[in-house]
């Protein structure tokens, strides 16, 4: 490890706070890498825990700003809140999968159904978490993102109105305090 | 425990038998993603979950780090699904489309 320390201080020149933000991408990046190595390995010989550690080292060394392009000290905290949104995301998909479950084995579900497409407008600012509420839009079934530009416009088809009704309500607002923004 | 792991992949089973159904019998080309990209995302999940804890059946390190490997397909499964309906449903939005609505059926 101290060997990767004097590589990314070299790299990142003097200035302290960029040499923090980019030591921890770094090491994020490195002990992700080297998870991701163990548990597609699955052996445990110290010559292939050395190449492993190695060749993330490298991967690290050179990528560290590729998937965690800024590291601020606001970001670990989004992390967390995103943690503690999946497993309402889990529920939440499961509990509309048999809604829609029950609409395809419905003898008259052409009644039931009512596609049509909904237009709403969000305040979101990030890149990431139009993403995300774009993708949670798709998972949860019944309704799919249909464009999403970076003025956070959103267009999604309904399959029926009861999940159009449900839509822009409670996960935007659970989406906005993940990444801390304003609806 | 064998209970647990059957009622897991008949349930997988299920969700995949209705979006299968669910594809035949939608009414055009959107409503047909919808059973298309999202019970396969929740079946495969449930398949995936009663094949793993089968595979947990003879504790041990590689046992748990191969169920770990079966939950990373689970991963990237709900990564890629959604973007792939996504895309599917731009490219009919581009051509142009038009998804069906009650009101144009009489009677």
């Amino acid at each position: 490890m101290i060997v990767s320390n004097n590589g990314v201080a070299k790299k990142a020149g003097n200035t302290r706070p960029t040499f923090y933000k980019s030591f921890f991408s770094f090491l994020i990046t490195f002990v992700l890498m080297f998870l991701s190595w163990i548990v597609l390995s699955g052996k445990f010989d110290s010559l292939l825990l050395w190449l492993g550690g190695i060749s993330s080292f490298f991967v690290a060394y050179y990528f560290y700003d590729l998937l965690f392009p800024a590291m601020e000290s606001g970001y670990v905290k989004v992390f967390f809140r995103f943690i503690a949104y999946t497993p309402w995301l889990i529920w939440e998909i499961i509990k509309a999968n048999f809604h829609l479950l029950y609409l395809a084995f419905h003898p008259r579900m052409k009644e039931l159904i009512d596609p049509h497409i909904i237009t709403f407008k969000t305040h979101l600012k990030s890149d990431i978490a139009i993403a995300t509420l774009a993708n949670s839009i798709t998972l949860t079934p019944g309704t799919i993102t249909v464009t999403a530009d970076s003025d956070g416009v959103f267009r999604v088809h309904a399959i029926d109105s009861e999940s159009a009704e449900a839509l822009p309500g409670i996960m935007l607002k659970k989406v906005a305090k993940v990444f801390g923004e304003e609806i | 425990m064998d209970i647990l792991v059957v009622l897991f992949l008949i349930t997988g089973l299920f969700f995949f038998l209705g979006g299968a159904v669910g594809i035949i019998r939608m009414p055009d080309f959107y409503s047909r993603l919808h059973p298309a990209g999202k019970l396969d995302t929740l079946g495969i999940f449930a398949m995936v979950t009663g094949l793993a804890i089968y595979n947990l059946h003879h504790f041990s390190l590689e046992a748990l780090l191969l169920s770990i490997k079966m939950f990373l397909i689970v991963f990237f499964v709900f990564l890629s699904s959604p973007t792939a309906t996504h895309s599917i449903v731009d490219a009919g939005m581009r051509a142009g489309l038009r998804h069906w609505t009650k009101k144009k059926r009489k009677g």
